[in-house]
C-alpha cells in the first residue's frame, strides 16, 4: 500500500491558561491517502478543528504544549521551523473555513486576494498570476471570471463566496485541502452546490480532503473513511460504510439515534444524548463518554479505552470502548432495530467485569470492583 | 387534509412586509425590498406547522408579523377572527400573553445582565399576572423544572450556563404565562447536534403538556420533517407549497421543494452514491428585484419560456393532497429520480 | 455618492446659521463688558458710549442685529468688524490662519505617525513588557495639560531661557524667515500639541488592532502562508486604521479653530490665541468670526471624512 500522504501519530495539543491546561487534542492518530477524502466528526470542544490547525502550523504560540508526529509526504510538520511551515501552508496544504464573508477581507477585491495568495508561493508576475486566479474562478465556477474578479467579497452571494475560498485554497494546486466546516453557514441547495464541486475537485485534481464537520448527512456524502472525535480523541474510525451501518461506540450510537432523517419513519422518536459536551480542563476520568454513556459499568469510570482494532471486517475499523465486542454489536443490533438505549440495556447483558482485550490487558486482568 | 383538524387560531391574508428602498436628494423611495409578498395561510389550533425556507426566503421576518414584532405593509392577519395587522401598541399588549416567540441564538437572545430568574419572571411582572415576589419564584422554579434546568440555579447568569441550558430558558420565558401560540425562529440550529434532540423534544413534550399551537421557522428539512404536522414553503416572499409533512416528503409537487429534498445530505453513505441529485444552480434572486411571475423559473428545471414568466401560478391542490404554486408540478417519476428519500 | 455631498452640504449652510444664531444669543445674554464703553476709552462720557454704540449698531434690537450680520456674512461673505479696534475681522482671522493651519498639520504628522507606530507595537506584543511601558507613557501623555507641557518644554529646552539651549523659545516663529527656520521653530510646540493626541490614537489604534487580529480573515491569511510582518500590516492595520483616519480627519477640523492654549504658551500668533482675546476683551464681533470659521472647518472636514471612509471601506456606500 502506497505511503500516506499526511499521517497523524499521537498528537497531543494541550493549552495552559489561568483556569488549568485545556487538552484540547489528547492523543490522536489517522492518516490520509493521496486522493483520499477523510472525514471527521465531531461537535463543539471535540478538538476537530484544533487538530486541524495544528496540522497547519496555525495553533503554535507560547501557551501551547504540542506533541506527536504529523508527518506530511515524508517531512515532520512539527519539527519544521516556522519558514518551513510558511512554504507547506497555502502551497501544499490548504485550508478553507466556515464563514466565507468574514474568511475574505472585506477591503481588498478578491482577485487581489488571489494573486497575493499565488505569489506568496510561486514567484511570478501580476499578470501571470492574475491569469491563475481569473483560471481558478472559472475551474470552481464563478460566471464571468474576467469580470468579477475586481469585485468586493461583500458583492458576491454565500455560494458564490464560499466558492472564492475553495478557488484561493486550491491556486497553488496543494495536495491536501482541509475543509472546516465550509457549509455550515450555507443554504441546503448551496451546500449541495460546494460539496459537488469539492468532490468534483478532488477527483480532478486529485487532491486529498479532510472534510471537518459536525454533519453526519455532509459526511457520509463526502469522506470515504471517518474519524469520530470526542473531548480530544479519536473514539471510533472506520470506512463510511461501517461508522453508519456497524457502528460501535455508544456515543456513535448516541448520535445516530438523536438526528431527524429523511430516510427514517417519521414518527421514529428522537433519543438524546444525556448530558453536556465534557469539560477539557477537568476530563471525566477513566473513559470521557462514560457520564453521558447509557451503558456505563464502575470499570468505565477508571480505565480509559484506547483506540484498537475491532476485530470487525472491516481492517481499518478502530474503536476505543470498554465494552467487549459481542456486546457492542447486540447493542447496536438492538438500537438498529428501532429500540431505545434503556430498552437495548434490558434485552442485552453487559458485563460488569469483562472488558475488552486492551482494557483487560491494561488492568492486568484485575478489573476494578465497583 | 391534515391530521389535526383544529379551527384556525390565525389567519394570514395576503400578508406584506415591503421594506422601502431610499436614494436620491430627498431620500425618496425608489423600490422596495419584497420580503414577504403576498403570502397566505392558516394555523389550526393544536398543530405544529413548519415554515421552512433557505435565506432571503421571508420565513423570519413571517414570524415577526404574526407576533407582530413588525408592522406588515399590507394584508390582514386574523387572531380568533379579530384582524391584528393594525393594531397599535397599547392594543396588542394583552395579545403579547397569548402568542410568544423563541428565538435562535441562545447567547445574544438572554439579557446577560440579568439573572435567570429575572428573565423568566419577566412576563409576571409585565402583565401584572403576579406581582408578590416569592410567589413568582415559585412560578418561576416550577417553570424551571418543567424545562429541564435546576431550579436552584435561580440566580445564575446566563454565561453560566451552556448553549443547550440557554435555550431552555428562553423557552421557559416564552411558556411562562401558557401562551396559546409559540412561534419558534430556528430554536435548535445554533446548538450541537447532541443537544438539539434534547429541545426537540422538550418543545414536543411541552406542546403536548400545555396544548400549545407551535410555527416553526427552520431551514433544516430533515428537523421540520420530524416536528411538523403541516408544512410550508417559501421562496423569495411566497409560499410556494403547503402540505401535511407525510405528503409534502413522500411527493413534493413544487419543483424547488424537490431540489430542496434532493439536497439535503442524507447520513446513509449508500445513499448518498446512488443519489441522482439534482443540484440547483444559480443563486437566489434580489428580493428587491424578483423574477416575473412565477419567482422560481429563473432557476426550475421543468421552466417552459411563456406559461412560467408570464402567468404567476397561483397555490392549488396538486396530486396526494399538496398545495402547490406551480403550472408544472413534479410528476411521480420525476421524484423517484430525484429525490432518493421519498417514500416508494 | 454627488446626491450625498449636495445633502451633507446643504446641511452644512443650515448648521452655520444655527451656529451663528446661537453665538448671538450666548453673547446677547451673557454679562461682558459693554464693547461700546470698552471702545470709548477712557472716561468717557455717556454721550460718546452711545454714539459709539449706535456705529457699532447696538442699539438695535437683537433680531435686527442678527439679520444684519447674516446678510453681511452669507451675501459678502463679509464678518464685519473687529469691536476694538475696528479692523475687518475676516482680515484679523485670514492673517492668522496660515500660522494656525502649520501648527496643526506639522502636529497632526507626528501624532498620526507617532501613534500608529506605537500602536501597532504595543497590540503586537501584548502584555509585554514595552506594551505596557508605552501604554502607561501614553496615559501620562494624555493626562498631561498641554500648557504644562508646554511650560516644562520651554524651561528644559528652549535656547533662551531653558536648561539646555537646543530649541528655539517662545515667540521665536513670528522672528523666522525661510521655511527650515520657521519648522525648527515649530519643533517644541508641534511635539507638545501632538503628545496627547498621539498617546490617545496609539491606544485607539491598539485596540482596534488587536479586535481586527482576532478576525477570520487574518486567519485565512496566515493560512496561506503569508509572512506575518505582511499579515499584520496589509491585513490588520489595514482594517484597524480606518477608524482612526476618520478621528484624524475631525480632530484637525477642531484644531483649526485655534490650538489655544499652544499657540499661548510659545507666542504663536494664531487664530487660538486671536479668538481667546477677543472673548477676554467681549469683541462679538471677532468671537463670531472665529466660532463659525471653527465651524466651518469641523463641517467640512466632516464630509471629507465620510467620503474617504468610502474609499477606505468598500462596503460603504451612500
Amino acid at each position: 500500500m502506497a505511503q500516506p500522504l499526511l499521517e497523524v501519530k499521537d498528537l497531543k495539543v494541550h493549552f495552559e491558561t489561568e483556569d488549568g491546561i485545556v487538552q484540547a487534542v489528547d492523543g490522536i492518530s489517522y492518516s490520509v491517502g493521496r486522493g483520499h477524502a477523510l472525514g471527521i466528526v465531531g461537535e463543539s470542544g471535540s478538538g476537530k478543528s484544533v487538530s486541524s490547525m495544528t496540522v497547519m502550523g496555525l495553533t503554535r504560540s507560547s501557551n501551547a504544549r504540542i506533541s506527536g508526529s504529523i508527518m506530511f509526504d515524508g517531512k515532520d510538520l512539527l519539527a519544521a521551523g516556522e519558514d518551513e511551515m510558511r512554504a507547506v501552508r497555502g502551497g501544499e496544504i490548504a485550508m478553507i473555513f466556515q464563514d466565507p464573508l468574514s474568511s475574505l477581507h472585506p477591503f481588498y477585491k478578491i482577485g487581489d486576494q488571489l494573486v497575493e495568495a499565488h505569489r506568496s508561493h510561486n514567484d511570478v508576475s501580476k499578470a501571470r498570476a492574475r491569469d491563475r486566479a481569473i483560471e481558478m474562478l472559472g475551474l470552481v465556477g464563478i460566471p464571468d471570471p474576467r469580470k468579477r474578479i475586481d469585485g468586493y467579497p461583500h458583492e458576491f452571494s454565500g455560494g458564490m463566496r464560499q466558492r472564492v475560498m475553495i478557488a484561493m485554497a486550491l491556486i497553488n494546486d496543494p495536495k491536501l485541502l482541509i475543509a472546516d466546516e465550509p457549509t455550515t453557514a450555507l443554504d441546503v441547495t448551496v451546500q449541495a452546490q460546494i460539496l459537488e464541486l469539492i468532490q468534483k475537485l478532488q477527483h480532478e485534481l486529485d487532491t486529498a480532503v479532510v472534510m471537518i464537520t459536525h454533519d453526519l448527512g455532509v459526511v457520509a456524502e463526502v469522506a470515504e473513511e471517518i474519524a469520530v472525535m470526542y473531548a480530544g480523541r479519536i473514539v471510533e474510525y472506520g470506512s463510511s460504510d461501517t461508522i453508519f451501518s456497524a457502528p460501535e461506540h455508544p456515543y456513535t450510537w448516541g448520535l445516530l439515534k438523536s438526528i431527524p432523517r429523511l430516510d427514517t419513519p417519521r414518527d421514529q422518536e428522537l433519543v438524546p444524548i444525556f448530558g453536556r459536551p465534557p469539560s477539557l480542563i477537568n476530563k471525566p476520568s477513566g473513559c470521557s463518554f462514560h457520564p453521558r454513556c447509557p451503558y456505563v459499568r464502575e470499570a468505565h469510570k477508571k480505565v480509559d479505552p484506547v483506540l484498537e482494532p475491532s476485530g470487525s471486517a472491516d481492517t481499518v475499523h478502530k474503536v476505543a470502548c470498554l465494552l467487549p465486542s459481542e456486546t457492542r454489536r447486540s447493542l447496536w443490533a438492538a438500537l438498529r432495530a428501532g429500540e431505545t438505549p434503556e430498552a437495548a440495556i434490558e434485552e442485552v447483558p453487559i458485563p460488569e467485569k469483562t472488558l475488552s482485550p486492551s482494557a483487560e490487558g491494561q488492568t492486568g486482568g484485575e478489573v476494578p470492583g465497583p | 387534509m391534515s391530521a389535526t383538524a383544529g379551527e384556525p387560531l390565525v389567519e394570514v391574508r395576503d400578508l406584506e412586509m415591503h421594506f422601502p428602498i431610499r436614494s436620491g436628494l430627498l431620500s425618496r423611495q425608489v423600490g422596495a425590498v419584497r420580503a414577504v409578498d403576498g403570502v397566505t395561510f392558516d394555523v389550526l389550533r393544536g398543530e405544529t406547522l413548519g415554515i421552512v425556507g433557505e435565506s432571503g426566503c421571508g420565513k423570519s421576518t413571517t414570524a415577526r408579523l404574526i407576533t407582530r414584532l413588525l408592522d406588515p405593509t399590507g394584508g390582514s392577519i386574523n387572531w380568533e377572527g379579530r384582524d391584528i395587522a393594525g393594531l397599535g401598541r397599547k392594543e396588542l399588549k394583552p395579545l403579547r400573553r397569548e402568542m410568544q416567540m423563541i428565538f435562535q441564538d441562545p447567547y445574544s437572545s438572554l439579557n446577560p445582565r440579568k439573572t435567570v430568574g429575572t428573565i423568566i419572571g419577566e412576563p409576571f411582572v409585565i402583565h401584572g399576572v403576579e406581582t408578590d415576589e416569592r410567589k413568582r419564584k415559585g412560578l418561576v422554579q416550577d417553570l424551571m423544572e418543567q424545562v429541564g434546568l435546576n431550579p436552584e440555579h435561580y440566580n445564575r447568569l446566563p454565561h453560566q450556563f451552556s448553549g443547550g441550558q440557554r435555550q431552555r430558558i428562553g423557552v421557559a420565558r416564552a411558556i411562562a404565562l401558557k401562551p396559546k401560540l409559540i412561534v419558534a425562529d430556528e430554536p435548535v440550529s445554533a446548538l450541537d447536534v447532541s443537544i438539539q434532540a434534547q429541545i426537540l423534544n422538550l418543545l414536543k413534550d411541552l406542546q403536548r403538556d400545555l396544548g400549545l399551537t407551535v410555527i416553526f421557522i427552520a431551514h433544516d428539512l430533515s428537523v421540520v420533517r420530524h416536528t411538523c404536522d403541516r408544512v410550508a414553503v417559501m421562496y423569495l416572499g411566497k409560499i410556494v407549497e403547503l402540505a401535511s409533512s407525510e405528503e409534502l416528503y413522500a411527493h413534493p409537487r413544487h419543483p424547488y421543494t424537490g431540489a430542496l429534498l434532493s439536497a439535503v445530505p442524507v447520513p446513509d453513505p449508500r445513499l448518498a452514491r446512488n443519489k441522482n441529485r439534482q443540484v440547483l444552480g444559480g443563486d437566489v434572486p434580489s428580493p428587491a428585484n424578483p423574477p416575473s411571475a412565477c419567482r422560481f423559473h429563473t432557476r426550475c428545471p421543468k421552466f417552459v419560456a411563456g406559461t412560467c414568466d408570464v402567468d404567476y401560478p397561483e397555490l392549488s391542490p396538486k396530486d396526494g393532497g399538496n398545495v402547490a404554486a406551480c403550472h408544472f408540478p413534479l410528476t411521480d417519476e420525476e421524484i423517484a429520480r430525484r429525490v432518493p428519500t421519498a417514500a416508494a | 455618492m454627488a446626491s450625498y455631498i449636495a445633502r451633507r452640504l446643504l446641511w452644512t449652510i443650515l448648521l452655520l446659521l444655527v451656529i451663528t444664531a446661537v453665538t448671538f444669543l450666548i453673547f446677547y445674554v451673557l454679562p461682558t463688558a459693554d464693547p461700546a464703553a470698552q471702545r470709548a476709552g477712557r472716561d468717557p462720557s455717556p454721550d460718546l458710549i452711545n454714539a459709539i454704540r449706535h456705529q457699532l449698531g447696538l442699539d438695535k434690537s437683537l433680531p435686527a442685529q442678527y439679520w444684519d450680520y447674516t446678510k453681511q456674512l452669507f451675501l459678502h461673505f463679509d464678518f464685519g468688524e473687529s469691536f476694538i479696534n475696528n479692523t475687518s475681522v475676516k482680515s484679523l482671522i485670514f492673517d492668522r490662519l496660515p500660522n494656525t493651519i502649520f501648527l496643526v498639520v506639522g502636529a497632526a504628522i507626528i501624532w498620526f505617525v507617532s501613534g500608529v507606530t506605537i500602536g501597532i507595537v504595543s497590540a503586537t506584543r501584548r502584555g509585554s513588557f514595552w506594551d505596557r511601558m508605552l501604554m502607561g507613557g501614553a496615559l501620562i501623555a494624555i493626562s498631561a495639560p498641554v500648557y504644562w507641557m508646554g511650560l516644562v518644554a520651554l524651561y528644559l529646552f528652549s535656547n533662551d531661557i531653558g536648561v539646555w539651549h537646543i530649541f528655539p523659545g517662545a515667540g521665536a516663529y513670528q522672528d523666522a524667515h525661510s521655511f527650515p527656520q520657521k519648522c525648527w521653530t515649530m519643533v517644541m510646540p508641534w511635539c507638545v500639541l501632538a503628545a496627547a493626541f498621539a498617546a490617545i490614537y496609539a491606544r485607539l489604534l491598539r485596540s482596534n488592532l488587536l479586535e481586527t487580529m482576532s478576525e477570520d480573515y487574518i486567519r485565512t491569511a496566515r493560512a496561506k502562508g503569508l509572512p506575518e510582518r505582511r499579515v499584520i500590516l496589509r491585513h490588520g492595520v489595514r482594517s484597524a486604521i480606518t477608524p482612526v483616519i476618520t478621528v484624524l480627519g475631525l480632530d484637525i477640523g477642531i484644531l483649526m479653530g485655534g490650538a489655544i492654549l499652544t499657540e499661548t504658551v510659545f507666542n504663536i500668533d494664531g487664530v487660538g490665541r486671536l479668538s481667546y482675546d477677543a472673548i477676554q476683551r467681549g469683541d462679538l464681533a471677532t468671537i463670531q468670526g472665529t466660532t463659525i470659521v471653527l465651524a466651518f472647518f469641523v463641517a467640512i472636514m466632516s464630509l471629507v471624512v465620510d467620503i474617504l471612509y468610502a474609499f477606505l471601506d468598500p462596503r460603504v456606500r451612500y
